[in-house]
């Protein structure tokens, strides 16, 4: 099995995704399932092979770096699920 | 399915041009056929007003002789799309109320010409599924059922509410997105004709990101030229999307019905797999006469990597997903469940957002980006990915498009592959290729099986080169004449 229910828990933790105890080791079995089917790619060959990271090979455009739009709060804030006097309110992150 | 609703979206243009009937008249059969389609779960959210509004807007347009190419056209969209002021979910949980105070390129191009919009389409989790299964909205249900039988079955995905809504004629056509064959399997599995452009033709700024190198919108409908007349709306650069392609958008309908004479149809020997239907096998030879007849040249064509297209993407696609999906945190938009500090709020948040798939693909993705791994597993896939994308560039030098099934099986039952991910994943087998290597690929409806359930035919087509397979598209759609519908039980 490539991956173990204590994997799953750092991997679960750097995702940022609780999980229950109890859905460490099921969760193990299907990741290593996949994992397992993946393997086959050590068979290619790709020695010399430059990785492909997109399939539009062109120069990536720049523009001006100018103000193009802002100043509106009331929309940027129109969906969060906690805001007071324009601004979005989260949990403590300095003690 | 009584009314206006049946017609094509060509057909319904020049009766709107022609004065026939109003925009009002037929978003009104839309709307009352929209209502009436509970059991097939395919609208997520109806706009009823927003599409009456739209089409009197349409209608004045027309009075006064300012129509645009798409006016009074209603359609429906899906739900990875943002819409000003209309909620956008992604069939996901933890977007749920979320209202975007922007619109999607693609949709701002389809409203510049002058569509109309019918609501929201269902869809797989952020469009990670391949049979609706996903959404956190329930399963849409395919208007297809086996000759007597009265299973329901899937339409397929993620693209699953899209491909319902036009075969059930809830639309004249409508949005979808493919990242490894959303757009292409769902089609395949309804008898609708669905098209992923090449990579960049259609921006992405405003759709939900699921693999940002992979992902690309096009369009589904119930022919060829439907299709293509959507396309050329939907396409087109936009500086927002860094990806996006700096070309002109050619007049793809031009392409429909043009000969396809002294084409070169590749066929590759690698899409025949093990315990592929003998049906499917059989259409697949079928297509090949077809476009014998028409004219095209046969050959023989080698893809030796594509059985690890697959595998490969299942790195990819996850990677990125859990690059891009690291936004939903419950701070700016979305659902918040409290903790007890900041990380345990977003770990709360995400383990109830996500559903399982969604969170499945997560984990493979950060496992597969985590120190150590990275090599081994990513920067292997990248690697692989080339060598997907060197074997078409071979082919091209003997042929000009190639044809394939576009998928190893008819629709399923809705619950039959939900406990086995990679099962569930083969479905693809066929079309993830093409995403990989950035290609446009069709799938056209080309005949039903046994059962009276319809099957595709896939064409791949070079680099932007989207004319040509509307051209052997509308090949295969003559020679097919396909015309088989879903009766309506619904």
């Amino acid at each position: 099995m490539a991956i173990d229910a204590e994997t799953v828990r750092k991997v679960a933790r750097l995702a940022r995704i609780a999980e229950p105890e109890d859905r460490l080791e099921p969760l193990a079995r299907e990741l290593s399932g996949i994992l397992d089917w993946i393997e086959q790619l050590a068979e290619v060959n790709t020695d010399g092979v430059e990785p492909m990271t997109t399939s539009v090979a062109m120069k990536l455009p720049m523009r001006d770096d100018v103000v193009t739009d802002g100043g509106d709060p009331a929309r940027v804030l129109s969906n969060a699920p906690k805001t007071d006097k324009g601004f979005f309110i989260v949990p403590k992150v300095v003690e | 399915m009584a009314g206006l609703t049946g017609l094509t979206l060509k057909a319904a243009l020049d009766g709107l041009a022609n004065k026939t009937f109003s925009s009002e008249e037929i978003t009104l059969d839309h709307i009352a056929a929209v209502e009436a389609s509970s059991a097939l779960n395919a609208y997520v959210v109806q706009t009823p007003d927003k599409a009456l509004e739209m089409a009197r807007a349409s209608d004045a347009r027309r009075s006064t002789g300012d129509a645009g190419p798409l006016d009074g056209a209603p359609l429906g969209i899906k739900d990875l799309f943002c819409t000003e002021g209309v909620e956008s979910t992604a069939g996901s949980m933890i977007l749920r109320g979320f209202k975007p105070t922007y619109e999607s390129t693609v949709t701002s191009n389809l409203w510049r010409d002058g569509a109309v919009m019918l609501g929201k389409l269902n869809m797989d989790e952020f469009a990670m599924g391949s049979s609706n299964e996903t959404s956190a909205w329930g399963p849409v249900v395919n208007p297809w059922r086996t000759q007597g039988g009265n299973a329901q079955l899937t339409p397929g995905g993620s693209s699953g509410g899209s491909a319902s809504a036009v075969a059930a004629e809830l639309c004249l056509g409508a949005t979808a997105t493919d990242t490894g064959g959303s757009i292409r399997q769902p089609a395949a599995f309804t008898g609708t004709v669905g098209v992923k452009p090449t990579y960049g033709r259609c921006s992405r700024w405003g759709i939900v990101a699921f693999a940002s190198s992979l992902d690309q919108a096009g369009p589904m409908a119930r022919t060829v030229e439907d299709t293509a007349i959507l396309l050329r709306s939907m396409a087109g650069h936009d500086p927002k999307d860094s990806t996006s392609i700096n070309l002109e958008v050619p007049d793809f309908g031009s392409f429909c019905g043009k000969s396809v004479k002294g084409l070169r149809i590749g066929i590759p020997k690698e899409y025949r797999v093990d315990g592929m239907p003998p049906e499917i096998d059989a259409l697949w030879e079928q297509g090949i006469a077809w476009l014998k007849d028409a004219g095209c040249e046969i050959v023989d064509v080698s893809l030796p990597h594509t059985k690890y297209a697959l595998p490969a993407y299942y790195i990819i696609a996850p990677a990125e997903a859990s690059s891009n999906l690291a936004r939903y945190d419950g701070m700016r938009y979305g659902l918040r469940v409290e903790g007890a500090n900041l990380t345990e709020t977003y770990e709360k948040t995400r383990a109830q957002g996500f559903g399982e798939e969604v969170k499945r693909r997560i984990l493979i993705g950060t496992y597969v980006l985590s120190a150590g791994y990275y090599d081994a597993y990513y920067l292997k896939a990248l690697k692989v990915r080339r060598r997907i994308a060197d074997d078409f560039d071979q082919a091209w030098q003997t042929c000009d498009a190639l044809l394939t099934p576009t998928a190893p099986s008819a629709a399923f039952a809705l619950g039959e592959k939900s406990d086995d991910p990679v099962a569930m994943y083969l479905n693809d087998i066929f079309t993830v290729t093409v995403n990989l290597a950035g290609l446009p690929g069709m799938s056209v409806p080309a005949g039903v099986d046994a059962q009276g359930l319809p099957l595709g035919l896939q064409l791949i087509g070079r680099n932007l080169d989207e004319g040509t397979l509307f051209s052997l598209g509308s090949a295969i759609e003559k020679a097919a004449d396909f015309r088989a519908r879903p009766q309506k039980w619904w």
